[in-house]
């Protein structure tokens, strides 16, 4: 047990002290929100100025179409194509926009804007919208109908769910598990690949580097596989925690120091309709809804899935890592049948989060190579009632054993494979080094 | 006394009896040879030795004990023939951590280090990687590593490859050192010059089978063809003896093989009778490494084929 810590202790302290594990922990959060930032700033601060000459012969506007600090509609009277024309040459304005007389607001709303050069989308969009917002206000003018009448008519009746159970079954609330559980479940799936994949690349270093005799001489076969297991997990722990520290103080740093920045994403967000249904949500009772979901079992789950799928895993991956020689291309294959089920569980998943009770969800979440990634997908939308207690002990406990069925076979297959030199093994004969007596 | 006792052991493999019912004791502080062509079967034999491979039949005594890959570990140094070391890690930090899976302290392991790399002046390697080492520094760090934490039983699979002669002279005085402190060494190779150097009794093993057993001396003497070399003041024009015939004949020096029934004296009395002075005379005994051919040969052991077992 001690010679476990040691070894878990080096691989740990090896791969911390890296250059590339600060630059990936650290910086990556970074760029991901620097480029969030970025985005948001490009896209809602557009240096395109339109002003727009608008020659309403047919006076369906009254004169007014209603701009912004970027685009100006200025009405203008007594002026043909010809004339505006040349003053766009001029530079006077940017386009014009010419209304005919024979134009009818109610059906025939034809409006053509003639620019100097082509418009770019985003302000193509805009001037699309302000001039359909100015149509829409003369045609309900036109019906006698008052905005605050339509706002009454359009407003949602107030639909509300619940359980047999009485328990409230908020469509918010629904919303939220599903964020949950999709993100947790794609969490731990790609825990699953990078750490994985780490597990059995350093037992191929070991192995090429023809270190792993060495080793196996003062130690079991067993306790270098698992002392790898444990320290590349903790690696693992460890950025994650990085990450999430990271991301939840960059949230709130971000509007701190970049108050501009942050009105423009604020801004940004409003346009956005589904962040305005977020809006909406924090309105109405966001506590509320954060409140009826278990997040103590959450996380506990999370982690123990996360830990549960990683050890059941990395076992498979480091048995891949003892079998195959100095060609990283005969890991790919003999990786597939390992890719294969966590590729499913994800599929599986994305299924699952939407209908957490279907059978096939059912048998994802308690299936041991499926349910790290599934099961959390399900747990979100509440334990007890979607997923009964029996089915979460069950898959707990199938996972358990699945990892420890892993780790019995990958460790038969290591001790083997890890001082084998010459040709790759084919998965049969792995499944025969596993069954033979040592 | 003997460190090492090993009772019909055998390991089947699916293709191949690789170790098929061999026993031996090694005495404490000897140096031993474990000889064989490639692919007879002295990895398989080491790595049961050092508890990598549990034997499927027979048994491994350690120290008068039954061995025990748990708790003996310690008592083992074992530099396998496939070898290496973390190339990204530092050298110091490299040494202490294999010491310590070996069962030392963090402090006895540093001690232990800082004594052996002043002995074979690697002070300034601490810091450094093992990749900014040539073939030959690494191979000296792993007998270090090897050694360091002075086991009773050393085992060297093939010490020397990659060794300038300097270096070679190095470590070779260390083992002996090594023995005289009373360790006792396992040297395993088929390179004969070393082991007719250097060791004291030896083992030789083919096709998984044990094929010669004794010490340099006793299976020179087993294998000597009564051969001896004679030098004489001059040649008479010809020779012809009862008890012996000429093998071969350079300037004064005679070659001759002594026949059934006869000793060396008849030699000698026929040249003292012709008025010939004889300035040299001995026995021209095999080397091991013609012994080792003419065993090895035409057992099909360099091509060694694979069978159901």
């Amino acid at each position: 047990m001690n010679k476990i810590l040691l070894i878990a202790r080096r691989e740990f302290l090896t791969r911390v002290q890296k250059k590339t594990f600060l630059i990936t922990t650290i910086l990556l959060p970074l760029l991901f929100f620097g480029f969030y930032a970025l985005m948001i700033y490009f896209s809602v601060s557009s240096d395109e100025k339109y002003n727009i000459a608008v020659a309403d012969v047919a006076n369906i506007f009254k004169g007014k179409i209603e701009g912004d600090e970027n685009i100006n509609f200025q009405f203008v009277k007594n002026e043909t194509a010809q004339t505006l024309k040349q003053q766009v040459e001029n530079g006077k304005y940017n386009g014009y926009a010419i209304i005919p007389d024979t134009t009818n607001i109610l059906n025939q709303t034809n409006v053509s804007v003639v620019t100097e050069k082509s418009v770019g989308l985003m302000s193509r969009g805009k001037i699309e919208d302000k001039i359909n917002a100015a149509i829409e206000q003369q045609r309900l003018l036109k019906f006698n109908i008052s905005s605050t009448q339509l706002d009454s008519a359009k407003k949602e009746g107030d639909i509300q769910f619940s359980t047999i159970g009485g328990k409230s079954d908020s469509g918010e609330q629904a919303d939220i598990s599903y964020a949950i559980g999709y993100v947790s479940g794609f969490l731990i799936y790609i825990v699953l690949f990078i750490y994985g994949a780490m597990v059995m690349r350093g037992v191929m270093e070991e192995k090429v580097s023809r270190i792993a005799e060495v080793i196996i001489s003062s130690v079991k076969p067993f306790q270098l596989m698992m002392g790898k297991i444990f320290g590349i997990g903790a690696v693992g722990l460890m950025q994650f925690i990085i990450w999430i520290i990271l991301m939840v103080g960059l949230n709130f740093l971000l509007p701190v120091i970049f108050p501009h920045l942050a009105a423009q994403m604020h801004s940004s967000n409003a346009q956005n309709q589904t962040m305005q249904a977020a809006e909406t949500i924090k309105n109405t009772g966001l506590i509320n809804n954060i409140s009826g979901i278990n997040f103590p079992l959450i996380i506990f789950c999370f982690i123990f899935y996360f830990i549960g799928g990683y050890l059941l895993y990395s076992a498979l991956f480091a048995c891949v890592g003892s079998a195959v020689n100095e060609d990283p291309q005969d890991a790919q294959s003999l990786m597939l049948p390992i890719t294969m089920p966590i590729i499913f569980g994800i599929v599986i998943m994305t299924k699952a989060v939407n209908e957490p009770t279907s059978g096939l969800a059912v048998f994802g979440s308690l299936f041991p190579l499926f349910s790290p990634i599934v099961m959390m997908a399900r747990i979100s939308h509440g334990v007890g009632d979607v997923v009964p207690l029996w089915q979460l002990l069950t898959s707990m406990a199938l996972l358990i054993l699945g990892f420890i069925g892993t780790t019995w076979f990958a460790a038969k297959v290591y001790r083997t494979g890890i001082l084998m030199y010459g040709k790759k093994p084919s998965w049969k004969e792995m499944w025969k080094w596993a069954f033979r007596r040592s | 006394m003997n460190i090492l006792e090993l009772h019909h052991l055998k390991k089947y493999f699916a293709t191949q009896k690789a170790v098929d019912d061999i026993s031996f004791d090694i005495q404490q502080g000897s140096i031993f040879g474990l000889l064989g062509p490639n692919g007879a079967g002295k990895t398989t034999l080491l790595r049961m030795i050092t508890g990598i491979f549990y034997p499927d039949e027979g048994e491994v005594i350690l120290d008068g004990k039954k061995f025990d890959p748990l708790n003996d570990i310690i008592k083992i140094g074992y530099m396998p023939e496939e070898r290496g070391l973390y190339k990204k890690m530092k050298i110091g930090e490299q040494a202490i951590y294999l010491a310590q899976l070996k069962g030392l302290s963090r402090s006895v392991a540093v001690e232990k280090i800082k004594f052996w790399f002043q002995r074979l002046e690697m002070q300034s390697w601490w810091n450094k990687k093992v990749e900014d080492l040539s073939k030959g520094m690494s191979q000296k760090l792993q007998f270090v590593i090897t050694v360091l934490h002075e086991p009773k039983l050393i085992i060297l699979d093939e010490p020397f490859s990659g060794l300038d002669p300097v270096n070679a002279n190095l470590i070779k005085d260390e083992i002996y050192g090594l023995a005289q402190r009373g360790s006792t060494i396992i040297f395993s190779t088929h390179r004969m010059e070393q082991v007719e150097e250097i060791c004291d009794h030896i083992v030789l093993v083919n096709l998984g089978k044990k094929i010669l057993d004794g010490s340099v001396q006793q299976v020179k003497n087993e294998f000597k063809q009564n051969v001896f070399s004679i030098q004489l003041s001059g040649i008479p024009s010809a020779i012809s003896n009862e008890a012996f015939e000429i093998v071969d004949e350079k300037a004064n020096k005679l070659t001759v093989k002594i026949k059934e029934g006869f000793t060396s004296n008849n030699v000698l009395k026929y040249f003292i009778d012709q008025q010939i002075n004889v300035e040299g005379f001995n026995e021209i005994l095999p080397s091991l490494n013609d012994i080792f051919i003419s065993l090895v040969e035409g057992t099909k052991a360099t091509t060694r084929s694979f069978q159901k077992v």
